[in-house]
């Protein structure tokens, strides 16, 4: 750990986006329905990604969290995200 | 014409496209560098096809950061022709020089066979030694290749004529059958709005004799580009 910025643990969560076709969940659905889950819809498979970020508050790891989303983890036309941070 | 062919990490068809440049087309073209920002003063750049950075994260998303492609973005906003086929197609897509992106394939399954794709638009450097309408069967191999863009853009895109092949069957037509990977309407290759920048999902490269598997149909695109220099 860097002295002077706590590391903080932020949680990306990308999903394909509503609308687009998730060829994934939906086998994954028909999987489920096969096996007696027929209470499931709208199964979708994604990407859970695990950041460990040095700044000195969770509102600046957001900050910082959102920018590696916008530039490079994730790609808006696709995909939907959301992220928390762990600061505890 | 000068060719330069893009070699990343992961890169497959390079060999492929530097053959069927310099040894059935007669073109001068050389390897280049992902690491190296040099483009060597070609004409037209090709990003192959392959699994560049080991399609982590998203196929094409860790390519579109290396030097060369800083050089390749620069090339295209000067009007410099670049091809992009299969990754390259994915890379162009992520680099944000073409629109939209290429998804994980319908079926799930990787694909590779060949298809059938009619020339939407002929007046382009991509395509102009071609007729519209024309049938070309070439090769496809890829897990992620469904096309995908707002319906809005795609309307905007088609009024352009930016949609330069679609999937079709034996007959020149449309149908989900012929639809190789669930591509939104059946698109296997845009260009951009400019018409200098070029993807497509099929490989011209492994089509260009006619001895071999694939046949000789992908010569016609190359074609175009090389008398479109003239």
């Amino acid at each position: 750990m860097r002295t002077g910025s706590p590391n903080l643990i932020v949680k990306v969560f990308v999903t394909p986006r509503q609308g687009i076709l998730d060829p994934q969940g939906r086998a994954a659905e028909g999987a489920l329905k096969s096996l007696g889950f027929t209470n499931v819809s709208s199964v979708r498979v994604g990407r859970y990604i695990v950041l460990d970020i040095a700044a000195p508050s969770a509102s600046a790891a957001a900050d910082e969290a959102k920018k590696m989303c916008e530039q490079l983890l994730v790609n808006p036309l696709i995909e939907d995200y959301r992220f928390e941070v762990d600061d505890a | 014409m000068k060719w330069g062919v893009v070699r990343f990490p992961g890169s497959l068809d390079d060999h492929d496209a530097l053959h069927a440049l310099r040894d059935v087309l007669g073109q001068d073209a050389r390897m280049l560098w992902h690491k190296d920002a040099r483009l060597e003063g070609a004409e037209c750049i090709v990003l192959p096809g392959g699994f560049s950075y080991g399609d982590y994260l998203r196929c094409g998303a860790i390519a579109r950061f290396s030097p060369i492609m800083q050089s390749v973005t620069r090339f295209a906003a000067e009007g410099g022709m670049v091809l992009g086929i299969c990754n390259g197609f994915q890379i162009l897509c992520e680099a944000h020089l073409l629109p939209g992106a290429l998804t994980r394939n319908r079926s799930l399954s990787f694909i590779c066979e060949q298809v059938t794709v009619r020339v939407e638009n002929a007046r382009t450097p991509f395509t102009c030694a071609t007729r519209e309408g024309e049938l070309l069967r070439l090769p496809i191999k890829h897990g992620e290749g469904c096309y995908v863009a707002p319906e809005a853009e795609l309307r905007e895109m088609e009024e352009r004529g930016q949609v330069l092949l679609r999937y079709v069957d034996a007959g020149g037509r449309v149908s989900d059958e012929a639809n190789p990977n669930g591509s939104m309407r059946a698109i296997a290759g845009v260009a951009n709005e400019r018409f200098n920048v070029f993807g497509l999902m099929p490989h011209p490269e492994h089509a260009v004799e006619r001895t071999l598997a694939g046949g000789e149909d992908g010569c016609k695109l190359f074609r175009s580009l090389i008398e479109h220099a003239r």
